[in-house]
């Protein structure tokens, strides 16, 4: 018999944290993406390829991984949440998450994609 | 086991009057509508990212293509998202350290994320067009 009662424990306080921690992830990458886009100068194809083009080492293709991870993380818990308070089928809900999950991840196998061919 | 035609005959609730709702609740349900449209405009994000840096044509291209008038009002809604769930974020981040949770502060500080967001998305989006 399955007696686990999902209150008062420390259910979902990991994802809680999760979310909180990606948030202030993403505002600092936020903050210093519109300082290294309004500070340069006028934007040529140029200067945007030269952004992106140090590998995984220079500051924007860094930035834009530790983001594209904290989206995949922030956005799978808010989505989530979404789809608990609205919609009440469970098969219906589970095959909602499934769908968030492949989507957000192909959507990281994308960012990935353009940052690794630069 | 419960009754489960009963459920049918509860009667339905057509005063919409709870939509008027205090501003940190507008805040609140704004934070979730653009956060949705956030998760929605992801991939269009990612479809322009890619455009700009795959080649030179493609970058005249992706120019092109965000000076589409239909374009910069989709660009300037999801501008607006960002900047909404960027300031409400930050006030949800200072509530949970339990800081400015009084009545009087909590409605100050939510016409604030009202008010900042739209500014911001003014200013930037002048900026960038």
């Amino acid at each position: 018999m399955v007696t686990k009662v999902v209150v008062g424990a420390h259910y979902g306080l990991k994802d809680w944290l999760a979310q909180r921690i990606t948030a202030v992830v993403m505002a600092v990458c936020t903050l210093i993406f519109v300082a290294v886009l309004l500070g340069g100068g006028p934007i040529t194809y140029g200067s945007w390829k030269a952004l992106f083009s140090k590998g995984l080492m220079g500051l924007m293709p860094f930035l834009t991984l530790l983001f594209v991870v904290s989206v995949l993380i922030h956005a799978w818990i808010g989505v989530r949440d979404i789809l608990m308070d609205y919609i009440k089928p469970t098969a219906l809900r589970l095959a909602f998450e499934v769908i968030t999950i492949l989507w957000l991840v192909g959507c990281a196998g994308w960012a990935l994609r353009i940052l690794w061919r630069l | 086991m419960p009754d489960l035609t009963a459920k049918r005959r509860r009667p339905l609730w057509f005063n919409l009057s709870p939509l008027n709702l205090p501003v940190p609740g507008l805040v609140s349900i704004f934070h979730r509508v653009s956060g949705l449209l956030l998760f929605l405009g992801l991939v269009w994000f990612l479809f322009l990212l890619d455009m700009s840096l795959s080649s030179e044509s493609g970058f005249a291209h992706f120019r092109s293509y965000v000076g589409h008038p239909i374009v910069k009002v989709a660009m300037l809604a999801l501008l607006w998202a960002y900047l909404h769930h960027f300031c409400a974020g930050i006030r949800y981040l200072f509530l949970d350290l339990d800081k400015g949770v009084d009545l009087a502060t909590t409605r100050k500080t939510s016409y604030a994320v009202l008010a900042v967001s739209l500014a911001l998305t003014a200013m930037l989006g002048a900026k960038l067009w």
